[in-house]
């Protein structure tokens, strides 16, 4: 018999059983919830009568919709009156239906992705859903986080369980070492740009390897974060020395006498040496350079020395003509080197990049510099309040708001631009975030993502820039 | 939910792949708190040229004529061919309601994504997964100058268009039965109530950290 692998083992650990039909009933353990995507699935349950199987396993937060200023006045601070009926809707539920929520006055409040790591909610071994795409973040502790629908939101809080169909497995491993002013954002754009946006589709994907293991837990997130980018719906990370000191001390890991029955549990939670993967590629980290996308998806990404390419350079037809799209929807001509493309608005944060260690990462490039004159504005937005108030006390803010960056209040903010920050038509951004499709940071706005350091070196140049020329 | 077993209507050839659930609804609209309403902005960015909000009605936008959605001959139509990979990036479940308000019963492509294609059998959209070189031949078909009628039966899982040409395609039965019915899916797992308390039991036992906030 072969061996297991990572996911193989957290999945079995929570099958319940089988329905009539032959589907799994598979057990969730965690289940969070934002502003967004929740309203209709609690009115579903009011309208059926039902009430949350186990009202602890949920944390709420609003994020997707909120200000990301004017924050002390709370919910009155919310000029847009949907939005602001969506995060008071959010508000009623959680307390008609005892649900923990961080609330817009709360200072643990934040991206819903961040807090789960943060507040030490997400732990090995687990099973995490959410109704965002974004949730595979999780993935970075060994848990099987996803995204999934309202209806499957519904689903949760009434069952504690979902219908699955197990996905198969794939491994990436990312060989060699990241040289200098290279990240985890580019590792994982240099993925989606070989595999494509569809390649890990039906597969959980687990990232491996040399380079998995030197990054730091931030890193680690930032490459399951979009997983879903390339198809799959969670990827995931073995258990190591960094997971468990990440989550050492944290509010909801498990207290003293518990701990070391965790611990020893979690430390099993590795793929088996004779596991087999139905789809196993390897990357190497050593000869990438920083990433930067071109196109109107995430696979249509190049090195930042490189140059747009031309839709001809496609051998598939329908990927040409997409690319041929991209580029008009860009404004942008084939052989235009990257670092000859001018940005007018650089946004620092969203659930992938806006970690401690990604402030920390942008705030060494702009110290004591100035972003262009030529930009329309540059901002940073903190994950949660926490990495918000650890940045002030690492002085962060004042590197940032000296250089010329907004320091904001945290939330989903510019990657999805549901709030006021957002593109305008025509604008091109750099942008840490996650998704260049058309409109998404803004109706007809211009999407290039990157890594925080290269976000914060285009910021000073005004142009795309490879950050190496800046540490 | 309603069930889908039979249907037979125009097909819009929507010859785009990578269809990301952004376009099918932008997110100014996810700021809802209902589930009805999507409808009038489905594609909004691409139907329309001004940019929409929820105060607009469709009487007040300025109509993109180049896009098929707004072309004379496939109004009314309900069911929807696109390349691969339909359905890409959020996890908005508001996309599928925004395609069955409009009117759409059906989209048929090589591939979807999966969220998407998961949210789909929630609410009673069939996704049809299609060869791709019979995706190929039906678009060939449903770019004439006519537009062209489509009969779906679930039940036999083919499709067939006007002048005979005829597919038949895969699904799983467990994703092909609670469709044909309109099962409620939470009725059907809490049939299974006393195996998931036990089961939380004995995963009480062997993970009690993640059970930690009862305690208190």
């Amino acid at each position: 018999m072969t061996g297991k692998t990572l996911y193989d083992k957290v999945w079995d650990a929570h099958v319940v059983g089988s329905r009539d039909d032959g589907t799994t009933i598979v057990y969730i353990d965690t289940h969070l919830l934002h502003e967004v995507t929740s309203p209709q699935a609690f009115e579903g349950l009011r309208l059926a009568g039902r009430s949350p199987w186990r009202r602890h396993a949920n944390l709420a937060t609003p994020d997707h919709n909120v200000p990301t200023t004017g924050r002390h006045m709370g919910i009155a601070g919310i000029t847009d009156t949907i939005a602001k009926e969506q995060v008071i809707a959010l508000d009623d539920n959680c307390k008609e239906f005892e649900i923990l929520q961080f609330d817009i006055h709360d200072k643990r409040q934040g991206i819903v992705h961040v807090i789960g790591p943060e507040q030490g909610l997400t732990m090995p071994g687990t099973t995490i859903v959410c109704g965002d795409s974004h949730t595979s973040t999780h993935g970075a502790f060994a848990a099987i986080a996803h995204g999934i629908g309202t209806s499957e939101v519904e689903h949760v809080l009434a069952t504690q369980c979902l219908i699955q169909q197990k996905s198969k497995n794939m491994r990436i491993n990312i060989a060699g070492s990241l040289s200098a002013g290279v990240f985890a954002k580019d590792v994982v754009l240099a993925i989606i740009n070989q595999i494509g946006t569809a390649g890990a589709t039906g597969y959980t994907i687990e990232y491996a390897g040399e380079v998995v293991k030197q990054l730091s837990m931030e890193g680690r997130m930032t490459l399951c974060n979009m997983s879903i980018e390339a198809g799959a719906r969670a990827g995931l990370i073995a258990v190591d020395d960094k997971t468990i000191d990440y989550l050492r001390g944290r509010p909801f890991v498990p207290k003293a006498d518990q701990w070391s029955a965790a611990e020893e549990y979690w430390r099993t939670l590795v793929t088996d040496v004779d596991a087999e993967f139905e789809k196993e590629i390897t990357i190497d980290g050593t000869s990438l350079e920083p990433q930067v996308s071109w196109g109107a998806n995430p696979e249509f990404v190049c090195g930042i020395s490189g140059r747009v390419p031309s839709p001809s350079e496609f051998e598939d037809s329908s990927k040409a003509e997409t690319a041929q799209r991209s580029l008009d929807y860009m404004g942008l001509i084939p052989g235009q080197k990257m670092v000859d493309i001018p940005i007018d608005r650089v946004f620092i944060g969203s659930c992938t990049n806006s970690r401690i260690e990604d402030l920390r990462a942008a705030a060494e490039i702009v110290k004591g510099q100035h972003v262009s004159e030529d930009l329309q504005a540059a901002m940073v937005v903190p994950g949660s309040g926490l990495i918000k108030e650890e940045a002030e006390s690492e002085g962060l803010d004042y590197l940032f708001k000296e250089a010329g960056f907004e320091w904001r209040d945290p939330g989903c903010s510019m990657c999805l631009a549901m709030n006021a920050d957002r593109l305008l038509p025509g604008e091109r951004s750099a942008s840490t975030s996650n998704r260049n499709f058309e409109g998404r940071q803004g109706h007809q706005g211009r999407t290039h993502l990157v890594s925080p350091a290269t976000a914060a070196a285009s910021a000073l140049a005004g142009y795309l820039r490879d950050p190496r020329d800046y540490m | 939910m309603e069930g889908f077993d039979q249907h037979e209507g125009l097909v819009i050839p929507f010859d785009r792949s990578n269809v990301d659930t952004d376009q099918i609804i932008p997110k100014q609209f996810l700021k809802s708190i209902k589930r009805t309403g999507f409808g009038n902005y489905l594609f909004d960015a691409w139907r329309f040229l001004d940019e929409g909000d929820l105060s607009k009605t469709p009487n007040d936008r300025q109509i993109n004529h180049e896009f098929v959605l707004n072309d004379p001959r496939y109004q009314d139509a309900s069911i929807l061919v696109a390349r691969k990979n339909f359905g890409c990036g959020s996890s908005r479940e508001h996309a599928v309601w925004a395609l069955m308000e409009y009117g759409i019963k059906c989209v048929i492509a090589p591939s979807f994504a999966d969220i998407f294609y998961n949210n789909c059998f929630k609410n009673g959209l069939l996704p049809i997964v299609l060869k791709e070189e019979n995706v190929d031949r039906v678009f060939e078909i449903i770019t004439k100058k006519k537009a062209v009628r489509m009969d779906v039966n679930l039940e036999k899982q083919t499709i067939s268009l006007d002048g005979g040409t005829k597919y038949s395609f895969e699904i799983d039965e467990n994703r092909k039965v609670p469709l044909l019915r309109g099962l409620d899916e939470i009725g059907m797992t809490l049939d299974h109530v006393e195996t998931i308390r036990a089961f939380e039991e004995k995963h009480k036992r062997s993970m009690p950290w993640i059970f930690r906030n009862e305690e208190k």
